[in-house]
């Protein structure tokens, strides 16, 4: 009778094809992984039934615990615009580093006084900064003039957003182009804060508003 | 690969030196270790959600050179939010001693369980919930378009029959109370919303309920 032979098999298994998936995966969430930029302020947001997202060209306006409030362009070029005329406006000089700065940050929250200074910092030193928000009081109505450049800024990049888009033959909705008014309102901040800040865009005939919140199931 | 032939041509001596045979297989493991570390980084810190919103328009501000007369609401109730409290009344606001000689309004308490706000709003605003019941049903049966249904449904909500929200607040209430509320006219498809400011003599009224 012929032996069986048994095959010899080794013991180590080829990697090659996991390795590949390995990599192909790592390289995948490492592109589309957007990291979130560091906020200035914590901010626990409310909750609701609604499952909008948030839209891209928006104009944001944060009110933390203490009814500290901060703004926010998400529109780099929009960012630039608005710096320039703020800086016009207020008469406080700012160099081109600065500006280009200015374009790359997140939220902030200080007096136009103190933006130069602000700007300068780093990320620890930003964290560290003692502030009282934006004033929004009516002698001192910094926030309105944030949020009237902040609009036209935002139209003006919206508008050769659209532009471009019809150009590449798409037919793009012109509504969807204009800058959207978020407000991020802490749970515990009280309502009378967040109220102040509507009224900033109330006065600007800006009443349609929309507030961050995070997902909840809706009841059946 | 890269061997070294030493003392070639010399045939087949003995004392021959062989280069060791090395294998072009590479140990893969530490990267394979290295990319799965990468890999579990990035799905665990990557976030994919991103934040939902919720619009809320809000009433345009009138001139107050311009005083209007308040408008005759018919099917209206109002939210008046305190700390973590929420009181209503419905119909439009009566002092006391009104010329009209109706009776006073009187603060009504509820909460935010679905017992409460929740069932108080879908019974009042059952004409609304109804239509949209039909609707959806017509939807379902592919009898209506989307559209069709979008408009249909907004129709409802403007109809007279609909139930309008005003909601005020106090100094005291919490931004967490006021989207809740706004959460709960959502889910009871309030189409008529408008956040208005306080009367004094409302405010009156909170504050002896609230001190009782």
């Amino acid at each position: 009778m012929p032996k069986i032979k048994i095959p010899k098999s080794s013991p180590s298994i080829d990697m090659t094809p996991m390795v590949d998936l390995a990599f192909l995966l790592v390289t995948f969430f490492m592109l589309a992984a957007s990291f979130r930029s560091s906020e200035p302020v914590e901010v626990d947001v409310p909750s609701s039934i609604s499952d909008k997202i948030i839209p891209e060209n928006v104009l944001l306006v944060t009110v933390d615990r203490g009814g500290r409030v901060f703004f926010n362009l998400s529109d780099p070029e929009a960012r630039r615009e608005l710096i320039q005329n703020m800086s016009a406006k207020y008469k406080i000089g700012f160099s081109q580093e600065q500006i280009d700065k200015f374009t790359f940050m997140s939220s902030f929250g200080c007096t136009m006084r103190e933006l130069p200074q602000y700007i300068d910092m780093s990320a620890d030193q930003r964290k560290m900064f003692n502030t009282k928000g934006i004033p929004l009081d009516s002698t001192n109505n910094q926030l309105k003039d944030w949020v009237f450049y902040g609009n036209i800024a935002a139209l003006n990049t919206g508008k050769t957003a659209y532009e471009e888009a019809k150009l590449k033959g798409e037919s793009p909705e012109v509504n969807d182009f204009k800058p959207k008014f978020i407000l991020k309102v802490d749970n515990k901040a009280l309502y009378v804060h967040a109220q102040h800040v509507v009224d900033v865009f109330r006065d600007l005939e800006l009443n349609n508003l929309n507030f961050i919140t995070s997902m909840e199931m809706a009841p059946l | 690969m890269a061997e070294i032939a030493e003392g070639g041509g010399g045939g087949h001596d003995k004392g021959k030196k062989r280069a060791k045979k090395s294998s072009t297989k590479v140990d893969m493991t530490p990267m394979v270790d290295l990319a799965f570390l990468l890999l579990t980084f990035f799905v665990l810190t990557s976030t994919f959600s991103k934040p939902k919103v919720m619009s809320l328009v809000y009433p345009a501000k009138i001139d107050p050179k311009e005083k209007l007369d308040q408008p005759k609401i018919n099917n209206a109730i109002t939210f008046l939010l305190s700390e973590d409290k929420i009181f209503y009344y419905s119909g439009q606001y009566y002092s006391k001693g009104n010329p009209e000689g109706k009776p006073a309004t009187q603060l009504e308490e509820t909460n935010f369980g679905p017992k409460g706000v929740r069932k108080l709003l879908a019974d009042r605003n059952e004409y609304v919930l109804k239509g949209k019941e039909g609707l959806d049903k017509k939807l379902e049966a592919k009898q209506i378009q989307d559209s069709t249904y979008v408009r249909m449904l907004i129709d409802f909500k403007k109809h007279k029959e609909a139930l309008k929200v005003l909601i005020k607040t106090d100094d005291k209430a919490t931004c967490k109370n006021f989207i809740d509320l706004i959460d709960e006219l959502k889910i009871a498809e309030i189409g008529v919303v408008a956040p208005v400011d306080m009367l004094a003599s409302e405010l009156d009224l909170l504050n002896a309920k609230l001190n009782k």
